[in-house]
């Protein structure tokens, strides 16, 4: 999951049917891979708030979200620095469990923050909202039970306060 | 005020001052076009929606006024994909309406139904699926002004019929206000006193001209510019016209076919310019080796370019125009409260200039007198060009030729297709320039591949009395994959060949009601020329049988560096250094 040339970009777009396509549209056209996408309503209920990883380096990152805010339905666009932003994802994994194993299990999920969500005989379903990293540690470590199933959100962000870094158009437009 | 859908988007056209609609109509855009009969508005019915795509964007170039076509949804739509593709990639700005099936049958691929938006999403500026009949004036408005502000280019409205065919409240639209569209105009003067120090110090600066000049209605503010500083000029395929020819200053055109001074300019420069241009890769060539050892300040309206392709040292984000004007305002209260002078001390880089144009003119052999050179019935035309005269062309050879032979005088007078080398662009656009501007006279350059595609649409100009010239210039082959298979596949001619005679130009040419003559011979290539120009009411089509091994000159080899610039063969030293 860790990877040098993975990018956060946070847009506030308009909540209308075909913008997700128009995005992706963008990402596809310079054959650039999402590695993760969430995408969910504001507070205003007119725009919505996509967060996109994205693998890729960064002078081609910087063209792409040049090209993304020049979409209308896109109103506002930035590269956040993991550094600079909280990220949040949520990881949902059903994983194998004997009898034995089970308070083993449950025990790791607590420790790191989790909690079970459902349960039967042979199976228990865990429910973590965390870092992106920390969800790896727990993926790694439920992996060695048997995971069934799992889903992961893909990160969310917001700039921290304070730290409102700025588009990467604009830092771009600095070069002067 | 109630009216059909249908109603008010002719009157919401009407309202933004469209005079004249390309179009063809089917069944899905039919209610459409039962209020235009009793609109205005004139609507040119075509054979081809391409053509329909072509002449908005011809009338756009020679009016820089928004081109206006309509076709119906499913194939009609995706016949003008190409236009829409082709107006992208030069930022043509075109307001295009398609019919589509009624909302209900919207996913149920009813009869001619197809996903326009969604195929002209990466084409278009922005595209609209219209759900409600009382959006569409408030729809409309947008559309035009998302076409043409800022870097303009085409725009796209779906129109399903039942949105047609239902009542709908008609209103004058309000100011548009798009919250995820906003254009900086004016450039940072932070960084056009910047741009005016990187000048004041340059020794061999150029002003790298581009389309943006011509959409911005840049070129006066150009002109001041380069006279004040003295600094030399190269126009762009896309900007030939920008900048007068007749005008020392003016190296010609860079590039993969552009004349060896313009070329080597901005190969040996210290300062690039960019003013509205975009680094295309038929410029730069090799973009590692390109330019080398100059700066760079990049003038563009549109964020996305800079930095693009090369990293600009200096940046003029802003209408074209605006940056020029600042830029000339900077230097000259630079200079007058300094001991620096305008224009500037660069006689040097002057000389050099001037010894390239010398030993390296475009050239051909002009004393060929058994075989009619392609350049030859192309500078003849210019010679007797009427004043304001527009040239239209398709791509290939022939369009090479054109930019490099003709001599443009005034802006928006040369209609051709350049980032999306759109073969059969030259006969519509051509028709489409002379509905814009009825006052001049309209030439088109031609190949015989390239007329092949889209000659139908003479039928349109002789129905709609859109009298134009075409040249069509008859070597018998796709000449330019010729050019190439000669060049770099070993003269293994593969799929090129077309034959002189069939089709029979001229019965063709007659048949769509247009006059037309065969030239085969050195001499008659003049009388013809005349004769075409003496008639007005009619369309005229010429058939030049021309050289077929000629071939086009200079040449940068694709993907090689500007100093690797082949000169005509007559050069006897070819590559220089």
């Amino acid at each position: 999951m860790k990877n040098s040339n993975h990018h956060i970009v946070s847009a506030l777009v308009e909540n209308r049917s075909g913008v997700l396509a128009r995005i992706a549209g963008l990402f596809a056209r310079r054959g650039f891979n999402i590695y993760s996408l969430a995408v969910a309503p504001t507070d205003d209920s007119k725009l919505s708030r996509v967060t996109i990883v994205v693998d890729v380096e960064t002078s081609l990152l910087n063209q792409v979200v040049n090209q993304l805010n020049k979409l209308i339905n896109v109103v506002e666009i930035q590269e956040l620095s993991p550094l600079d932003a909280v990220e949040r994802e949520l990881l949902l994994a059903t994983v194998q469990c004997s009898t034995g194993k089970r308070s083993e299990i449950i025990q790791i999920v607590t420790a790191l923050g989790g909690e079970i969500v459902d349960a039967d005989i042979s199976s228990l379903t865990i429910e973590m909202s965390s870092t992106p990293e920390k969800l790896d540690t727990l993926e790694e470590l439920l992996n060695s039970y048997g995971i069934l199933k799992i889903q992961r959100t893909g990160r969310v962000a917001l700039p921290r306060l304070g730290y409102l870094a700025e588009t990467v158009a604009d830092s771009e437009l600095k070069l002067a | 005020m109630k009216l059909t859908g249908a109603q008010a988007l002719i009157k919401s056209l009407e309202h933004q001052g469209v005079e004249v609609i390309f179009g063809l109509p089917g069944g899905a855009i039919l209610p459409v076009y039962d209020p235009i009969l009793d609109s205005s508005i004139r609507h040119i019915l075509v054979r081809h929606e391409q053509g329909a795509g072509h002449m908005a964007e011809g009338y756009s170039m020679a009016t820089r006024r928004p081109g206006v076509a309509m076709v119906t949804s499913g194939p009609g739509a995706t016949n003008i994909v190409t236009p829409l593709m082709n107006a992208f990639m030069d930022s043509t700005p075109l307001v295009v309406v398609t019919g589509q099936v009624a909302t209900g049958s919207i996913g149920t691929d009813a009869f001619q139904e197809c996903d326009i938006t969604g195929i002209t999403m990466g084409i278009t500026k922005h595209n609209w699926l219209v759900k409600d009949p009382n959006e569409i004036p408030q729809i409309v408005a947008e559309a035009f002004h998302v076409a043409t502000t800022g870097r303009p280019g085409p725009v796209l409205i779906d129109f399903p019929k039942d949105i047609a065919n239902s009542a709908a409240d008609y209103y004058t639209p309000g100011s548009v206000s798009l919250a995820g569209f906003n254009i900086q105009t004016e450039p940072d003067s932070n960084a056009v006193a910047a741009a005016a120090d990187l000048i004041l110090k340059s020794k061999r600066p150029v002003l790298y001209v581009g389309g943006g000049v011509l959409k911005s209605n840049a070129s006066a503010a150009l002109r001041i510019l380069v006279e004040q500083t003295s600094i030399p000029v190269v126009t762009t395929l896309m900007a030939r016209g920008a900048f007068p020819d007749s005008h020392e200053l003016n190296l010609g055109m860079p590039g993969m076919h552009g004349t060896y001074t313009a070329v080597t300019t901005l190969q040996k420069s210290d300062l690039l310019i960019a003013l509205g241009a975009r680094f295309d890769d038929r410029v730069t060539g090799k973009i590692s080796a390109f330019a080398p050892n100059a700066k760079i300040i990049h003038a563009d309206v549109d964020p996305a370019e800079i930095g693009k392709v090369r990293k600009p040292d200096v940046v003029l984000l802003g209408e074209c125009r605006r940056s020029i004007e600042e830029l000339t305002r900077a230097l000259t209260e630079k200079t007058s409260s300094s001991n620096e002078a305008l224009p500037l001390n660069i006689t040097e880089w002057h000389n050099t200039l001037k010894e390239w144009q010398q030993k390296y003119p475009l050239s051909y052999d002009r004393q060929a007198s058994d075989v009619i050179k392609p350049q030859y019935v192309i500078e003849e035309i210019s010679k007797r060009q009427k004043e304001g005269t527009i040239l239209a062309s398709g791509v290939g050879q022939h369009q090479m030729w054109a930019s490099q032979y003709w001599k443009f005088n005034s802006p928006n007078t040369w209609v051709n297709s350049g980032g999306a080398g759109t073969m059969g662009f030259g006969v519509p656009a051509a028709i489409g320039a002379k509905v814009g501007r009825p006052d001049k006279q309209v030439w088109a350059i031609d190949g015989d591949g390239c007329f092949q595609m889209t000659a139908q649409e003479l039928v349109t100009s002789s129905a709609e009395q859109i009298p134009v010239k075409i040249a069509i210039l008859n070597n018998a082959y796709l000449g330019m994959v010729r050019q190439w298979q000669h060049m770099f596949y070993e003269e293994r001619y593969s799929e090129v060949y077309l034959s002189p005679d069939l089709p029979d130009y001229v019965k063709w040419a007659e048949a769509m009601g247009a006059i037309a003559f065969r030239v085969d011979t050195p001499e008659e290539v003049i009388p013809t020329i005349e004769k075409a120009n003496e008639i007005d009411d009619r369309s005229v089509v010429i058939d030049f049988r021309t050289d077929v091994t000629e071939r086009v000159f200079p040449m940068v080899p694709a993907g090689a560096p500007n100093d690797d610039i082949l000169v005509s063969p007559e050069h006897a030293d070819g590559i220089i250094q």
